[in-house]
Protein backbone atom coordinates (compact mmCIF):
# COMPACT_ATOMS: atom_id res chain seq x y z
CA UNK A 1 0.00 0.00 0.00
CA UNK A 2 1.34 3.45 -0.93
CA UNK A 3 0.13 6.92 -0.13
CA UNK A 4 -0.20 9.66 -2.72
CA UNK A 5 3.35 10.83 -2.28
CA UNK A 6 4.40 7.33 -3.23
CA UNK A 7 5.70 6.56 0.26
CA UNK A 8 5.10 3.06 1.38
CA UNK A 9 2.46 2.74 4.08
CA UNK A 10 3.06 0.04 6.62
CA UNK A 11 0.68 -2.90 6.15
CA UNK A 12 -1.47 -3.54 9.17
CA UNK A 13 -1.97 -6.94 10.68
CA UNK A 14 -5.09 -8.33 12.32
CA UNK A 15 -4.98 -8.16 16.12
CA UNK A 16 -7.26 -8.44 19.15
CA UNK A 17 -7.49 -5.49 21.53
CA UNK A 18 -9.63 -3.84 24.15
CA UNK A 19 -10.93 -0.86 22.24
CA UNK A 20 -13.26 2.07 22.77
CA UNK A 21 -15.88 2.79 20.11
CA UNK A 22 -14.06 6.03 19.30
CA UNK A 23 -10.78 4.14 18.93
CA UNK A 24 -12.59 1.62 16.74
CA UNK A 25 -13.46 4.44 14.33
CA UNK A 26 -9.73 5.14 14.02
CA UNK A 27 -8.82 1.48 13.54
CA UNK A 28 -11.69 0.83 11.12
CA UNK A 29 -10.83 4.00 9.24
CA UNK A 30 -7.20 2.96 8.84
CA UNK A 31 -8.25 -0.48 7.58
CA UNK A 32 -10.51 1.26 5.03
CA UNK A 33 -7.59 3.41 3.89
CA UNK A 34 -8.32 6.71 5.64
CA UNK A 35 -5.49 9.08 4.75
CA UNK A 36 -6.76 12.46 5.95
CA UNK A 37 -8.43 13.83 9.09
CA UNK A 38 -9.41 17.42 9.78
CA UNK A 39 -11.42 18.30 12.85
CA UNK A 40 -11.84 20.10 16.10
CA UNK A 41 -11.87 18.12 19.36
CA UNK A 42 -15.13 17.81 21.29
CA UNK A 43 -16.41 15.47 23.98
CA UNK A 44 -17.34 12.63 23.49
CA UNK A 45 -15.57 12.40 20.12
CA UNK A 46 -12.11 13.74 21.03
CA UNK A 47 -10.56 10.27 21.18
CA UNK A 48 -11.14 9.94 17.43
CA UNK A 49 -9.10 13.06 16.70
CA UNK A 50 -6.46 11.92 19.21
CA UNK A 51 -6.18 8.52 17.55
CA UNK A 52 -5.86 9.87 14.03
CA UNK A 53 -3.38 12.53 15.21
CA UNK A 54 -1.22 9.79 16.62
CA UNK A 55 -1.52 7.26 13.83
CA UNK A 56 -2.10 9.01 10.50
CA UNK A 57 1.24 10.85 10.17
CA UNK A 58 3.18 7.65 10.88
CA UNK A 59 1.31 5.97 8.02
CA UNK A 60 1.99 8.78 5.58
CA UNK A 61 -1.42 10.41 6.05
CA UNK A 62 -2.31 13.89 7.25
CA UNK A 63 -3.97 15.19 10.43
CA UNK A 64 -5.02 18.82 10.77
CA UNK A 65 -6.63 20.39 13.79
CA UNK A 66 -8.66 23.19 12.27
CA UNK A 67 -9.87 26.45 13.78
CA UNK A 68 -13.49 25.31 13.87
CA UNK A 69 -15.99 22.76 12.66
CA UNK A 70 -17.13 24.24 9.37
CA UNK A 71 -13.52 24.80 8.32
CA UNK A 72 -12.83 21.15 9.19
CA UNK A 73 -15.66 20.07 6.92
CA UNK A 74 -14.38 22.28 4.11
CA UNK A 75 -10.94 20.81 4.57
CA UNK A 76 -12.29 17.27 4.38
CA UNK A 77 -14.15 18.04 1.14
CA UNK A 78 -11.01 19.57 -0.35
CA UNK A 79 -8.92 16.57 0.63
CA UNK A 80 -11.54 14.26 -0.83
CA UNK A 81 -11.55 16.10 -4.16
CA UNK A 82 -7.77 15.81 -4.16
CA UNK A 83 -8.09 12.03 -3.92
CA UNK A 84 -7.74 11.37 -0.20
CA UNK A 85 -9.99 9.20 1.90
CA UNK A 86 -11.04 11.90 4.31
CA UNK A 87 -12.83 11.83 7.66
CA UNK A 88 -13.85 14.22 10.42
CA UNK A 89 -15.40 13.59 13.84
CA UNK A 90 -17.50 15.69 16.14
CA UNK A 91 -20.51 15.75 18.47
CA UNK A 92 -23.86 17.59 18.30
CA UNK A 93 -22.62 21.18 18.69
CA UNK A 94 -19.94 20.66 16.07
CA UNK A 95 -22.28 18.71 13.81
CA UNK A 96 -24.54 21.77 13.75
CA UNK A 97 -21.63 23.89 12.55
CA UNK A 98 -20.71 21.44 9.81
CA UNK A 99 -24.12 21.45 8.16
CA UNK A 100 -23.54 24.10 5.51
CA UNK A 101 -20.43 22.43 4.15
CA UNK A 102 -22.04 19.01 4.49
CA UNK A 103 -24.48 20.26 1.84
CA UNK A 104 -21.53 21.33 -0.30
CA UNK A 105 -20.06 17.85 0.06
CA UNK A 106 -23.32 16.33 -1.18
CA UNK A 107 -23.55 18.78 -4.08
CA UNK A 108 -19.95 18.33 -5.32
CA UNK A 109 -20.25 14.59 -4.58
CA UNK A 110 -17.16 14.39 -2.40
CA UNK A 111 -16.76 10.97 -0.78
CA UNK A 112 -16.01 11.46 2.93
CA UNK A 113 -17.03 10.27 6.40
CA UNK A 114 -18.50 12.53 9.07
CA UNK A 115 -18.62 10.97 12.52
CA UNK A 116 -21.05 12.33 15.11
CA UNK A 117 -20.71 10.83 18.59
CA UNK A 118 -24.04 12.01 19.93
CA UNK A 119 -24.37 13.67 23.32
CA UNK A 120 -27.42 15.26 24.90
CA UNK A 121 -28.53 18.54 23.32
CA UNK A 122 -29.62 21.07 22.24
CA UNK A 123 -26.75 23.53 22.48
CA UNK A 124 -23.92 22.29 24.72
CA UNK A 125 -26.42 20.07 26.63
CA UNK A 126 -24.78 17.28 28.64
CA UNK A 127 -21.32 16.82 27.13
CA UNK A 128 -20.48 13.47 28.70
CA UNK A 129 -23.89 11.78 28.44
CA UNK A 130 -25.39 9.67 25.64
CA UNK A 131 -28.17 10.65 23.29
CA UNK A 132 -29.67 9.73 19.93
CA UNK A 133 -30.92 13.25 19.44
CA UNK A 134 -29.23 13.99 16.12
CA UNK A 135 -31.02 11.39 14.01
CA UNK A 136 -33.22 13.88 12.18
CA UNK A 137 -30.36 16.36 11.98
CA UNK A 138 -28.33 13.69 10.20
CA UNK A 139 -31.17 13.44 7.67
CA UNK A 140 -32.19 17.07 7.30
CA UNK A 141 -29.52 19.18 9.02
CA UNK A 142 -28.28 20.79 5.84
CA UNK A 143 -30.79 22.80 3.84
CA UNK A 144 -32.65 21.75 0.72
CA UNK A 145 -33.64 18.36 -0.63
CA UNK A 146 -30.68 16.02 -0.62
CA UNK A 147 -29.70 12.37 -0.32
CA UNK A 148 -27.75 11.13 2.70
CA UNK A 149 -26.44 7.90 4.15
CA UNK A 150 -26.19 7.50 7.93
CA UNK A 151 -25.00 4.36 9.71
CA UNK A 152 -25.25 3.69 13.44
CA UNK A 153 -23.29 0.98 15.30
CA UNK A 154 -24.28 -0.59 18.61
CA UNK A 155 -21.07 -2.40 19.53
CA UNK A 156 -17.35 -1.72 19.22
CA UNK A 157 -17.05 -4.51 16.65
CA UNK A 158 -19.87 -2.97 14.62
CA UNK A 159 -18.13 0.38 14.88
CA UNK A 160 -15.09 -1.07 13.10
CA UNK A 161 -17.28 -2.73 10.47
CA UNK A 162 -19.52 0.28 9.88
CA UNK A 163 -16.59 2.69 9.70
CA UNK A 164 -15.17 0.55 6.90
CA UNK A 165 -18.66 0.41 5.38
CA UNK A 166 -18.98 4.21 5.63
CA UNK A 167 -15.79 4.73 3.65
CA UNK A 168 -16.86 2.09 1.14
CA UNK A 169 -20.31 3.60 0.60
CA UNK A 170 -18.83 7.11 0.42
CA UNK A 171 -16.41 6.00 -2.30
CA UNK A 172 -18.96 3.90 -4.14
CA UNK A 173 -21.74 6.50 -4.23
CA UNK A 174 -19.67 9.70 -4.09
CA UNK A 175 -21.44 11.03 -1.05
CA UNK A 176 -20.61 12.13 2.51
CA UNK A 177 -21.59 9.29 4.88
CA UNK A 178 -22.55 10.10 8.45
CA UNK A 179 -21.49 7.65 11.12
CA UNK A 180 -23.76 8.15 14.11
CA UNK A 181 -22.33 6.84 17.34
CA UNK A 182 -23.69 7.73 20.74
CA UNK A 183 -21.62 8.42 23.86
CA UNK A 184 -22.13 4.89 25.16
CA UNK A 185 -20.77 3.21 22.04
CA UNK A 186 -18.09 5.90 21.65
CA UNK A 187 -16.66 5.47 25.13
CA UNK A 188 -17.47 1.80 25.75
CA UNK A 189 -14.58 -0.63 25.64
CA UNK A 190 -14.96 -4.15 24.25
CA UNK A 191 -12.62 -6.88 23.21
CA UNK A 192 -12.46 -6.84 19.44
CA UNK A 193 -10.42 -8.22 16.61
CA UNK A 194 -9.24 -5.60 14.16
CA UNK A 195 -9.13 -7.18 10.70
CA UNK A 196 -6.25 -6.68 8.29
CA UNK A 197 -7.09 -4.75 5.10
CA UNK A 198 -6.70 -7.99 3.11
CA UNK A 199 -9.62 -9.60 4.93
CA UNK A 200 -12.22 -6.98 4.12
CA UNK A 201 -13.62 -5.50 0.95
CA UNK A 202 -12.22 -2.02 0.40
CA UNK A 203 -13.93 0.11 -2.24
CA UNK A 204 -12.10 2.81 -4.18
CA UNK A 205 -13.89 5.55 -6.12
CA UNK A 206 -14.26 5.12 -9.84
CA UNK A 207 -11.54 7.21 -11.48
CA UNK A 208 -11.43 8.25 -15.17
CA UNK A 209 -8.58 7.09 -17.39
CA UNK A 210 -5.79 9.60 -17.74
CA UNK A 211 -5.89 9.30 -21.56
CA UNK A 212 -9.51 10.49 -21.54
CA UNK A 213 -8.47 13.85 -20.11
CA UNK A 214 -9.37 15.88 -23.22
CA UNK A 215 -12.91 14.47 -23.44
CA UNK A 216 -13.59 14.66 -19.71
CA UNK A 217 -16.76 15.98 -18.05
CA UNK A 218 -16.60 15.83 -14.24
CA UNK A 219 -20.36 15.56 -13.70
CA UNK A 220 -21.36 13.46 -16.67
CA UNK A 221 -24.61 11.49 -16.39
CA UNK A 222 -23.65 7.82 -16.43
CA UNK A 223 -25.78 4.68 -16.33
CA UNK A 224 -25.20 4.21 -12.59
CA UNK A 225 -25.58 7.97 -11.97
CA UNK A 226 -22.09 8.08 -10.42
CA UNK A 227 -19.61 10.04 -12.55
CA UNK A 228 -15.97 8.90 -12.48
CA UNK A 229 -13.94 11.21 -10.31
CA UNK A 230 -10.34 12.28 -10.96
CA UNK A 231 -8.07 13.67 -8.26
CA UNK A 232 -7.53 17.42 -8.45
CA UNK A 233 -4.13 18.11 -9.88
CA UNK A 234 -4.02 15.14 -12.25
CA UNK A 235 -4.56 17.45 -15.22
CA UNK A 236 -8.30 17.04 -15.72
CA UNK A 237 -10.35 20.23 -16.28
CA UNK A 238 -12.48 20.14 -13.23
CA UNK A 239 -14.71 22.66 -11.49
CA UNK A 240 -16.74 22.02 -8.32
CA UNK A 241 -19.43 24.31 -6.99
CA UNK A 242 -22.35 24.29 -4.59
CA UNK A 243 -24.47 25.92 -7.29
CA UNK A 244 -26.53 23.66 -9.51
CA UNK A 245 -24.30 22.77 -12.42
CA UNK A 246 -24.27 20.83 -15.66
CA UNK A 247 -21.90 18.06 -16.71
CA UNK A 248 -18.98 20.49 -17.00
CA UNK A 249 -19.28 21.36 -13.31
CA UNK A 250 -20.01 25.01 -14.14
CA UNK A 251 -23.27 26.70 -13.08
CA UNK A 252 -25.57 27.97 -15.84
CA UNK A 253 -28.46 29.03 -13.63
CA UNK A 254 -30.87 26.87 -15.65
CA UNK A 255 -33.92 25.17 -14.15
CA UNK A 256 -33.41 21.99 -16.19
CA UNK A 257 -29.91 21.59 -14.70
CA UNK A 258 -31.35 21.87 -11.20
CA UNK A 259 -33.93 19.15 -11.78
CA UNK A 260 -31.52 16.86 -13.64
CA UNK A 261 -28.82 17.09 -10.99
CA UNK A 262 -31.21 16.67 -8.05
CA UNK A 263 -32.80 13.63 -9.70
CA UNK A 264 -29.39 12.10 -10.30
CA UNK A 265 -28.18 12.77 -6.76
CA UNK A 266 -31.30 11.07 -5.39
CA UNK A 267 -31.23 8.22 -7.92
CA UNK A 268 -27.74 7.04 -7.00
CA UNK A 269 -29.04 6.29 -3.51
CA UNK A 270 -32.67 5.34 -4.28
CA UNK A 271 -31.64 2.75 -6.87
CA UNK A 272 -29.23 1.04 -4.48
CA UNK A 273 -31.27 0.71 -1.29
CA UNK A 274 -30.64 -3.05 -1.08
CA UNK A 275 -26.92 -2.42 -0.98
CA UNK A 276 -27.09 0.51 1.44
CA UNK A 277 -29.71 -0.56 3.99
CA UNK A 278 -28.06 -2.82 6.55
CA UNK A 279 -30.04 -4.32 9.39
CA UNK A 280 -30.05 -7.35 11.64
CA UNK A 281 -33.01 -9.14 13.15
CA UNK A 282 -33.99 -12.16 15.16
CA UNK A 283 -37.48 -12.83 13.85
CA UNK A 284 -38.84 -16.34 14.12
CA UNK A 285 -42.07 -15.64 12.26
CA UNK A 286 -44.50 -15.89 15.17
CA UNK A 287 -43.88 -12.39 16.54
CA UNK A 288 -46.72 -10.27 17.79
CA UNK A 289 -44.45 -7.57 19.19
CA UNK A 290 -41.20 -6.36 17.65
CA UNK A 291 -38.74 -3.95 19.23
CA UNK A 292 -37.03 -1.87 16.54
CA UNK A 293 -33.96 0.09 17.58
CA UNK A 294 -30.47 1.24 16.62
CA UNK A 295 -27.22 2.27 18.31
CA UNK A 296 -26.61 1.49 21.98
CA UNK A 297 -30.36 1.24 22.62
CA UNK A 298 -30.41 -1.92 20.52
CA UNK A 299 -28.39 -3.68 23.22
CA UNK A 300 -31.09 -2.98 25.80
CA UNK A 301 -33.74 -4.03 23.29
CA UNK A 302 -32.06 -7.37 22.54
CA UNK A 303 -31.62 -8.08 26.24
CA UNK A 304 -35.31 -7.32 26.88
CA UNK A 305 -36.56 -9.45 23.96
CA UNK A 306 -34.43 -12.43 24.99
CA UNK A 307 -36.03 -12.28 28.44
CA UNK A 308 -39.52 -11.79 27.00
CA UNK A 309 -39.15 -14.93 24.88
CA UNK A 310 -37.90 -16.87 27.91
CA UNK A 311 -41.14 -15.85 29.56
CA UNK A 312 -43.13 -17.15 26.59
CA UNK A 313 -43.97 -13.82 24.96
CA UNK A 314 -43.99 -13.67 21.17
CA UNK A 315 -41.46 -10.90 20.80
CA UNK A 316 -38.65 -10.21 18.34
CA UNK A 317 -36.06 -7.55 17.63
CA UNK A 318 -34.79 -5.59 14.66
CA UNK A 319 -31.57 -3.60 14.80
CA UNK A 320 -31.05 -0.95 12.13
CA UNK A 321 -27.42 -0.40 11.18
CA UNK A 322 -28.39 1.95 8.37
CA UNK A 323 -30.58 4.69 9.80
CA UNK A 324 -30.72 6.73 6.55
CA UNK A 325 -32.02 5.90 4.02
CA UNK A 326 -34.72 4.49 6.28
CA UNK A 327 -35.69 0.82 5.87
CA UNK A 328 -39.18 1.78 4.75
CA UNK A 329 -40.08 -1.37 2.79
CA UNK A 330 -38.83 -3.65 5.54
CA UNK A 331 -40.88 -1.87 8.19
CA UNK A 332 -43.97 -1.81 5.90
CA UNK A 333 -43.73 -5.62 5.53
CA UNK A 334 -43.15 -6.01 9.25
CA UNK A 335 -46.23 -3.91 10.06
CA UNK A 336 -48.31 -6.34 7.98
CA UNK A 337 -47.19 -9.27 10.13
CA UNK A 338 -47.08 -7.98 13.70
CA UNK A 339 -49.45 -6.23 16.06
CA UNK A 340 -47.10 -3.77 17.68
CA UNK A 341 -43.73 -2.22 16.97
CA UNK A 342 -41.95 -0.67 19.96
CA UNK A 343 -39.32 1.97 19.16
CA UNK A 344 -37.01 2.84 22.08
CA UNK A 345 -34.86 5.90 21.42
CA UNK A 346 -32.62 8.24 23.44
CA UNK A 347 -34.62 11.25 22.26
CA UNK A 348 -38.17 12.54 22.40
CA UNK A 349 -39.17 10.50 19.36
CA UNK A 350 -37.32 10.89 16.06
CA UNK A 351 -37.04 7.68 14.04
CA UNK A 352 -40.42 6.55 15.38
CA UNK A 353 -42.02 9.03 12.97
CA UNK A 354 -40.48 7.14 10.05
CA UNK A 355 -41.72 3.85 11.50
CA UNK A 356 -45.25 5.27 11.76
CA UNK A 357 -45.07 6.55 8.21
CA UNK A 358 -43.93 3.17 6.86
CA UNK A 359 -46.41 1.16 8.96
CA UNK A 360 -49.21 3.44 7.83
CA UNK A 361 -51.64 2.31 10.52
CA UNK A 362 -51.20 -1.44 9.86
CA UNK A 363 -49.54 -2.05 13.23
CA UNK A 364 -49.62 -0.15 16.51
CA UNK A 365 -46.47 1.85 17.12
CA UNK A 366 -45.30 2.89 20.55
CA UNK A 367 -42.15 4.59 21.75
CA UNK A 368 -39.93 4.58 24.81
CA UNK A 369 -38.10 7.86 25.12
CA UNK A 370 -35.29 9.05 27.32
CA UNK A 371 -33.57 12.35 26.93
CA UNK A 372 -31.92 12.81 30.35
CA UNK A 373 -28.54 11.35 29.41
CA UNK A 374 -29.18 7.85 30.74
CA UNK A 375 -29.54 4.64 28.77
CA UNK A 376 -32.89 2.84 28.58
CA UNK A 377 -32.56 -0.24 30.81
CA UNK A 378 -33.81 -3.61 29.47
CA UNK A 379 -36.38 -3.79 32.30
CA UNK A 380 -38.17 -0.73 30.94
CA UNK A 381 -38.46 -2.27 27.47
CA UNK A 382 -39.54 -5.63 28.94
CA UNK A 383 -42.25 -3.85 30.94
CA UNK A 384 -43.48 -2.20 27.74
CA UNK A 385 -43.54 -5.54 25.90
CA UNK A 386 -45.69 -6.97 28.70
CA UNK A 387 -47.90 -3.91 28.80
CA UNK A 388 -48.77 -4.01 25.10
CA UNK A 389 -48.72 -7.83 24.76
CA UNK B 1 -21.50 -18.57 33.48
CA UNK B 2 -23.86 -15.81 34.41
CA UNK B 3 -22.53 -12.35 33.69
CA UNK B 4 -20.53 -10.81 36.48
CA UNK B 5 -21.04 -7.11 37.06
CA UNK B 6 -18.41 -4.91 38.70
CA UNK B 7 -18.97 -1.25 39.54
CA UNK B 8 -16.04 0.97 40.64
CA UNK B 9 -17.21 4.31 41.95
CA UNK B 10 -15.67 7.38 43.50
CA UNK B 11 -14.72 10.93 42.63
CA UNK B 12 -13.10 12.22 39.46
CA UNK B 13 -9.31 11.94 39.81
CA UNK B 14 -9.38 8.81 41.98
CA UNK B 15 -8.61 6.64 39.00
CA UNK B 16 -11.76 4.56 39.00
CA UNK B 17 -11.94 4.60 35.21
CA UNK B 18 -8.30 3.54 34.85
CA UNK B 19 -8.98 0.70 37.29
CA UNK B 20 -11.97 -0.31 35.12
CA UNK B 21 -9.89 -0.28 31.97
CA UNK B 22 -7.18 -2.40 33.61
CA UNK B 23 -9.79 -4.85 34.85
CA UNK B 24 -11.28 -5.10 31.36
CA UNK B 25 -7.89 -5.38 29.72
CA UNK B 26 -6.91 -8.26 31.99
CA UNK B 27 -9.63 -10.30 30.25
CA UNK B 28 -7.65 -10.17 27.00
CA UNK B 29 -5.55 -13.07 28.26
CA UNK B 30 -8.60 -15.34 28.19
CA UNK B 31 -9.81 -15.58 24.60
CA UNK B 32 -13.15 -17.04 25.64
CA UNK B 33 -14.10 -14.28 28.04
CA UNK B 34 -16.33 -11.46 26.78
CA UNK B 35 -15.92 -8.06 28.38
CA UNK B 36 -17.57 -4.65 28.21
CA UNK B 37 -16.32 -1.61 30.10
CA UNK B 38 -18.31 1.61 30.31
CA UNK B 39 -17.88 4.77 32.28
CA UNK B 40 -19.77 7.74 33.53
CA UNK B 41 -18.20 10.99 34.57
CA UNK B 42 -18.86 14.70 34.63
CA UNK B 43 -17.27 17.40 32.48
CA UNK B 44 -14.66 18.20 35.16
CA UNK B 45 -11.33 16.33 35.26
CA UNK B 46 -11.06 16.44 39.09
CA UNK B 47 -13.95 16.06 41.50
CA UNK B 48 -17.52 15.24 40.59
CA UNK B 49 -18.83 11.69 40.60
CA UNK B 50 -16.98 9.16 38.48
CA UNK B 51 -17.63 5.49 37.91
CA UNK B 52 -16.44 2.66 35.75
CA UNK B 53 -18.39 -0.50 35.09
CA UNK B 54 -17.03 -3.79 33.87
CA UNK B 55 -19.06 -6.81 32.82
CA UNK B 56 -17.44 -10.16 32.14
CA UNK B 57 -19.22 -13.20 30.78
CA UNK B 58 -18.65 -16.43 28.86
CA UNK B 59 -21.49 -15.39 26.57
CA UNK B 60 -21.82 -12.30 24.35
CA UNK B 61 -22.90 -9.29 26.42
CA UNK B 62 -25.92 -7.33 25.25
CA UNK B 63 -26.84 -4.70 27.85
CA UNK B 64 -23.47 -3.02 28.57
CA UNK B 65 -24.24 -1.44 31.93
CA UNK B 66 -24.48 -2.77 35.47
CA UNK B 67 -28.00 -3.70 36.55
CA UNK B 68 -27.09 -5.02 39.99
CA UNK B 69 -23.44 -5.16 40.90
CA UNK B 70 -21.83 -8.41 42.01
CA UNK B 71 -18.86 -6.38 43.19
CA UNK B 72 -19.27 -2.75 44.21
CA UNK B 73 -16.31 -0.54 45.15
CA UNK B 74 -16.96 2.88 46.70
CA UNK B 75 -14.20 5.35 47.46
CA UNK B 76 -16.52 8.20 48.46
CA UNK B 77 -19.47 8.43 50.84
CA UNK B 78 -21.59 9.80 47.97
CA UNK B 79 -20.97 6.78 45.79
CA UNK B 80 -21.85 4.37 48.62
CA UNK B 81 -25.04 6.25 49.22
CA UNK B 82 -25.90 6.25 45.53
CA UNK B 83 -25.06 2.64 44.62
CA UNK B 84 -25.00 0.86 47.97
CA UNK B 85 -28.42 -0.71 47.47
CA UNK B 86 -27.96 -1.72 43.80
CA UNK B 87 -26.06 -4.88 44.65
CA UNK B 88 -27.02 -8.44 43.69
CA UNK B 89 -27.68 -11.11 46.30
CA UNK B 90 -24.44 -12.93 47.02
CA UNK B 91 -22.50 -9.84 45.98
CA UNK B 92 -19.96 -7.80 47.91
CA UNK B 93 -19.55 -4.14 48.75
CA UNK B 94 -16.03 -2.84 49.33
CA UNK B 95 -15.85 0.70 50.70
CA UNK B 96 -13.14 2.89 52.13
CA UNK B 97 -13.22 2.89 55.91
CA UNK B 98 -12.70 6.66 56.14
CA UNK B 99 -16.45 7.11 55.69
CA UNK B 100 -18.06 3.67 55.53
CA UNK B 101 -19.25 3.39 59.07
CA UNK B 102 -22.17 1.81 60.84
CA UNK B 103 -24.92 3.80 59.16
CA UNK B 104 -24.70 1.79 55.92
CA UNK B 105 -26.84 -1.32 55.84
CA UNK B 106 -26.11 -3.58 52.85
CA UNK B 107 -29.00 -5.38 51.11
CA UNK B 108 -29.93 -8.90 52.25
CA UNK B 109 -27.32 -11.50 51.30
CA UNK B 110 -24.61 -8.96 50.51
CA UNK B 111 -21.23 -8.96 52.30
CA UNK B 112 -19.82 -5.62 53.30
CA UNK B 113 -16.13 -4.86 53.72
CA UNK B 114 -15.04 -1.54 55.15
CA UNK B 115 -11.31 -1.38 54.36
CA UNK B 116 -8.51 1.19 54.82
CA UNK B 117 -7.98 1.52 51.05
CA UNK B 118 -7.03 5.20 50.87
CA UNK B 119 -5.01 5.03 54.13
CA UNK B 120 -3.01 2.06 52.77
CA UNK B 121 -2.23 3.97 49.58
CA UNK B 122 -1.21 7.07 51.47
CA UNK B 123 0.74 5.53 54.32
CA UNK B 124 2.14 2.26 52.99
CA UNK B 125 2.69 3.16 49.34
CA UNK B 126 3.20 6.85 49.97
CA UNK B 127 0.92 7.86 47.10
CA UNK B 128 -2.77 8.42 47.67
CA UNK B 129 -3.47 8.16 43.93
CA UNK B 130 -2.64 4.46 44.07
CA UNK B 131 -5.85 3.86 46.05
CA UNK B 132 -7.43 2.63 42.81
CA UNK B 133 -4.85 -0.18 42.61
CA UNK B 134 -5.37 -1.03 46.29
CA UNK B 135 -9.09 -1.30 45.50
CA UNK B 136 -8.33 -3.48 42.49
CA UNK B 137 -6.31 -5.79 44.73
CA UNK B 138 -9.34 -6.14 46.98
CA UNK B 139 -11.60 -6.82 43.98
CA UNK B 140 -9.21 -9.52 42.79
CA UNK B 141 -10.14 -11.58 45.84
CA UNK B 142 -13.72 -11.96 44.58
CA UNK B 143 -12.94 -12.27 40.90
CA UNK B 144 -12.73 -15.97 40.12
CA UNK B 145 -13.08 -15.29 36.37
CA UNK B 146 -9.74 -13.54 35.98
CA UNK B 147 -6.32 -14.74 37.21
CA UNK B 148 -4.41 -12.39 39.51
CA UNK B 149 -1.46 -12.73 37.16
CA UNK B 150 -3.50 -11.38 34.26
CA UNK B 151 -4.48 -8.39 36.35
CA UNK B 152 -0.83 -7.78 37.25
CA UNK B 153 0.18 -7.89 33.61
CA UNK B 154 -2.62 -5.49 32.69
CA UNK B 155 -1.50 -3.08 35.43
CA UNK B 156 2.11 -3.13 34.21
CA UNK B 157 0.94 -2.40 30.69
CA UNK B 158 -1.40 0.47 31.51
CA UNK B 159 0.04 2.54 34.34
CA UNK B 160 2.40 5.44 33.52
CA UNK B 161 6.01 4.34 32.88
CA UNK B 162 8.13 4.40 35.99
CA UNK B 163 5.19 3.89 38.35
CA UNK B 164 4.80 0.15 37.76
CA UNK B 165 6.46 -0.83 41.02
CA UNK B 166 4.37 1.45 43.21
CA UNK B 167 1.15 0.44 41.50
CA UNK B 168 2.00 -3.22 41.82
CA UNK B 169 2.81 -2.76 45.50
CA UNK B 170 -0.56 -1.03 45.93
CA UNK B 171 -2.33 -3.91 44.16
CA UNK B 172 -0.65 -6.44 46.46
CA UNK B 173 -1.49 -4.34 49.51
CA UNK B 174 -5.11 -4.48 48.42
CA UNK B 175 -4.95 -8.26 48.07
CA UNK B 176 -3.53 -8.53 51.57
CA UNK B 177 -6.24 -6.34 53.05
CA UNK B 178 -8.70 -9.07 52.26
CA UNK B 179 -6.42 -12.04 52.86
CA UNK B 180 -6.18 -10.74 56.42
CA UNK B 181 -9.92 -10.23 56.75
CA UNK B 182 -11.66 -13.10 54.99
Amino acid sequence: MKNKAGEKIKEKEARTMLLQGDEAVVEGGLVAGASFFAGYPITPASEIAEGFAEKLPALGGKFIQMEDEIASMGCVIGASLAGEKAITATSGPGFSLKQENLGLGIMVEAPCVVVNVQRVGPSTGLPTSPSQGDVMQARWGTHGDHPIIALSPSTVKETIDLTIESFNMAEKYRIPVILLLDEIVGHMREKVRIPSPEEVEIVERKRPRLEDREEFYPYLETEDHIPPMPDYGQGFRYHSTGLFHDKTGFPRGKTEDARRLMDRLMAKIDENLDDIILLEDDLKGDEEIVVLSYGSTARSAISAVVRARQEGLKAGWVKLKTVWPFAEDFVADLADRVQEIIVPELNRGQLIGEVEKAACGRARISGIHRYDGTIIPPAEILAKIKEVG
Amino acid sequence: MKRKEIRLSGAGGQGMILAGIILAESSLFDPELYVVQTQSYGPESRGGASRAEVIVSREPIDYPKVVKADILVCLTAESLEKYGQEVAEGGVVIADDSFAGEDYIPPEGVDFYSLPIIAKAREEIGLEVTANMVALGAVDHFLSEIDSECLEQAIEKRVPGGTEEKNMAAFRAGQQLLAARV
